[in-house]
C-alpha cells in the first residue's frame, strides 16, 4: 500500500472558524479512520453544519487546516460526496428526481461533457436502491419530506465517493425512510466508505453510529460510541437541557428491559 | 367630446394581419421582427437563469447602470463603436453585481436594498456624466428609455462584398444571441446545478461564483445590444417575462428554455402587428403582448393556472 492510500479520510488540525468576528468553531483537532460511521452531535449553534462546510471548502477557516485523504479539498474532490440539508434548496426548481440524482455524476463528467448512457444507468440503479425509480420523472416539489431525502441520498450514491458528509439526513423523514437511510449508511460503511453524519436525535444516536463526535464550538469528545456516549459527556455538550437527558435515561431503561426480555 | 373609443383606431382583421407586410412596410417589418425576436430570445434565455437564481432585479439594476458604462466608454475612447460600448457595458454589469455581492456579504443589508442602493448610485453618476458632457455625448435619452426599433431597417447596414446584408445592430444582436445559445448549450449542467444549489455545486468542483459572473456578463451583453432597439426599461421585461411565463406552463428547465424562444417569437410578431394597428411604440406593444401571454398562462395553465387551482379547490371542498 502506498503512503497516499494510507492517509486518513479526514484529518483536521487546530481548526478555528469565525463569522462576523464571532468564533463558531474553536481549535478542533480530529482524525477519522476509514470505514467509520461517525455521528456528529451537538446543540443548535454548536457549529456542526459549519464544520462540514469548512471541510468542504465552502467556508474559509480563520486558522488551522483540513486534509481529505492527505490532500486539500480541491484535490480530493472526486472522492468526497456531500448531502446538504433538505431546506438548503428551492424545491420548486424546475428539475425532476432524475435530474437531481444525475447532478451526482457531474463531478465525474467534468466541464462541458454531457451525461451518457452509463450515467443514466447508474442514476436509475441508485434510484432503484432507494425505491424511488417510479418517481424518476416527478418534479421534486411534488414529493414528501422522506422522498426528498431519498433523492438526496440517491444522488450521494451516484457520486460513488469514498467519504460522505451528510447534514441531518434524518431531519423530518418518516419512519420507513429513516430505516432505509440507516440501512444504506451501514451498507456504505461495510463497503469501506467513511461517513460523517450530522445527527440531532440523542435517543437514536447510540443505535445508529459506531463513532460519535460531540461538538459544542469545541470538540468535546470523539471516539467509539460506547466510550463517548456517557451522561457526563452529554451534560457537557447539551448543558442543563434536562429533557434530553431524561429522554436518554428513559430510552436506556427501555433498552435495558428489552434486553432483559430478549435474553432467556 | 372625445371618448376613449375614438382614440383607438378601428380594428380591422385584414389590415391587422396584412398591413405590416404590404409595401412599403414589408422590408422594415422584417428587420423589426428579426430584431425583436433576437432581443426577446437572448434576454429570455439568459433571463431564465437569473430568475432561477432569484436575481431578476439584478437584471433591472444592470439595465440602468449600463448607462454609466456606455458614457465612460465613450469618454475614454471618444467613439460609439460596438467594441467600446460592449466593454463598457460588461464592466458596468460586473461592477454592479460585484458591489451588490460585496454589500450583501459585508453588511446586514438585505439583497433587495443592496440592489437598490447600488444601481441608483451608479445610474445617477451616469446621468450626471451625460449632463456634464452633454455637448460631447450624443445620447438621446428618449432612445435610451424607449428604444428605436421602428427605424432599424434604415440604419447603417453591414456590407459584405458590396452588398448590404443586414442592419449592424441586428448583426450585433445576432452575435450575442449565438453567444448566449452556445454558452447555455455548453455549460447547461453547470448553470443548472449552480443555480439549484451553490453549496452542492462547490462540492462537485463547479465554481458557482464563476458561473454567476459569466451569467452577469451575458446579461450585460444582451441588455447593451438590445436597449437601443427596445429601450433600457423594456429590456428588463424581456429578461423576466419569457422565463416566468414558461415557469407557469412547465416544471422542466429545458422546456422553459424552448418555450422562452417560442414566446420571444410571439412577442416580436404580435407586438409588430399590434403596434402597426395602434400606431404606437413597437417595444411597448411587445411588452403588452408579453403581459397578455403571461396573464393567459397564469389563468389557463393546466397545472398551475388560477382556473385549474380554483377547480381543484372546489372539487376538494365538494368531497
Amino acid at each position: 500500500m502506498t503512503k497516499k492510500n494510507a492517509a486518513a479520510p479526514l484529518e483536521i488540525h487546530d481548526l478555528t472558524v469565525t463569522y462576523h468576528r464571532q468564533p463558531v468553531l474553536y481549535g478542533v483537532d480530529l482524525i477519522v479512520d476509514p470505514g467509520c460511521l461517525v455521528g456528529v452531535m451537538g446543540p443548535n449553534g454548536a457549529g456542526k453544519s459549519t464544520l462540514i462546510k469548512t471541510i468542504m471548502g465552502m467556508v474559509p477557516p480563520s486558522h488551522g487546516w483540513v486534509k481529505l485523504f492527505g490532500q486539500p479539498f480541491h484535490k480530493a474532490i472526486t472522492r468526497v460526496g456531500y448531502v446538504p440539508q433538505r431546506e438548503s434548496v428551492d424545491w420548486d426548481f424546475p428539475v425532476s428526481v432524475f435530474d437531481v440524482v444525475m447532478m451526482g455524476r457531474y463531478k465525474r463528467l467534468g466541464l462541458i461533457r454531457r451525461p451518457g448512457k452509463k450515467d443514466r444507468d447508474a442514476v436509475y440503479e441508485c434510484l432503484e436502491k432507494l425505491k424511488m425509480a417510479d418517481l424518476a420523472d416527478r418534479q421534486i416539489g411534488n414529493l414528501s419530506g422522506g422522498q426528498q431525502q431519498r433523492v438526496f441520498l440517491a444522488r450521494a450514491l451516484a457520486q460513488e465517493s469514498d467519504l460522505y458528509f451528510m447534514d441531518e439526513p434524518f431531519a423530518g423523514v418518516d419512519a420507513a425512510t429513516e430505516l432505509a437511510i440507516i440501512e444504506l449508511l451501514r451498507e456504505l460503511k461495510d463497503a469501506g466508505k467513511t461517513l460523517f453524519v450530522v445527527h440531532h436525535d440523542v435517543t437514536t444516536a447510540r443505535k445508529y453510529f459506531d463513532t460519535l463526535l460531540l461538538l459544542n464550538m469545541r470538540l468535546v469528545d470523539f471516539g467509539p460510541t460506547e466510550k463517548v456516549f456517557t451522561q457526563q459527556n452529554l451534560h457537557k455538550v447539551y448543558g442543563g437541557r434536562l429533557n434530553i437527558l431524561t429522554e436518554v435515561a428513559t430510552a436506556d431503561a427501555q433498552q435495558a428491559s428489552e434486553d432483559k426480555l430478549e435474553s432467556p | 367630446m372625445e371618448t376613449i373609443g375614438n382614440l383607438i383606431p378601428p380594428f380591422d382583421w385584414t389590415s391587422f394581419l396584412f398591413q405590416p407586410w404590404t409595401p412599403p412596410y414589408e422590408q422594415g417589418s422584417l428587420w423589426i421582427l428579426v430584431m425583436g425576436f433576437l432581443v426577446a430570445a437572448s434576454c429570455g434565455l439568459i433571463g431564465n437563469f437569473i430568475i432561477l437564481r432569484r436575481l431578476a432585479l439584478v437584471g433591472d439594476a444592470i439595465s440602468h447602470t449600463i448607462l454609466l458604462g456606455i458614457v465612460l466608454a465613450f469618454l475614454v475612447t471618444r467613439s460609439t463603436g460596438t467594441l467600446p460600448m460592449f466593454v463598457g457595458a460588461v464592466l458596468a454589469g460586473l461592477l454592479t453585481s460585484v458591489i451588490i455581492e460585496f454589500i450583501h456579504k459585508h453588511s446586514r443589508i438585505k439583497p433587495d436594498a443592496a440592489i437598490g442602493i447600488t444601481f441608483s448610485t451608479l445610474f445617477a453618476i451616469g446621468v450626471i456624466l451625460v449632463a456634464c458632457f452633454a455637448d460631447q455625448v450624443d445620447l438621446d435619452q428618449e432612445c435610451v428609455l424607449y428604444g428605436e426599433i421602428a427605424f432599424i431597417a434604415y440604419e447603417e447596414p453591414l456590407v459584405v462584398a458590396g452588398k448590404a446584408l443586414a442592419p449592424l445592430s441586428v448583426v450585433r444582436m445576432g452575435g450575442v444571441f449565438m453567444l448566449i445559445l452556445l454558452f447555455i448549450s455548453l455549460f447547461y449542467k453547470e448553470l443548472q446545478v449552480t443555480a439549484f444549489d451553490a453549496g452542492l455545486a462547490r462540492s462537485l468542483g463547479i465554481n458557482p461564483t464563476l458561473f454567476h459572473y459569466a451569467t452577469m456578463i451575458l446579461v450585460s451583453l444582451a441588455i447593451v445590444s438590445g436597449f437601443e432597439s427596445v429601450g433600457a426599461i423594456l429590456v428588463v421585461a424581456m429578461l423576466i417575462f419569457p422565463g416566468t411565463t414558461a415557469g407557469l406552463l412547465s416544471d422542466r428547465l429545458p422546456v422553459h428554455l424552448l418555450l422562452s424562444v417560442f414566446f420571444a417569437l410571439c412577442y416580436a410578431l404580435l407586438g409588430l402587428h399590434l403596434a402597426t394597428w395602434l400606431n404606437c411604440s413597437i417595444a411597448g406593444a411587445m411588452v403588452v403582448v408579453a403581459g397578455g401571454i403571461f396573464a393567459l398562462a397564469w389563468l389557463l395553465s393546466p397545472q398551475k393556472g388560477l382556473i385549474a387551482l380554483g377547480m381543484r379547490r372546489f372539487a376538494q371542498a365538494g368531497t
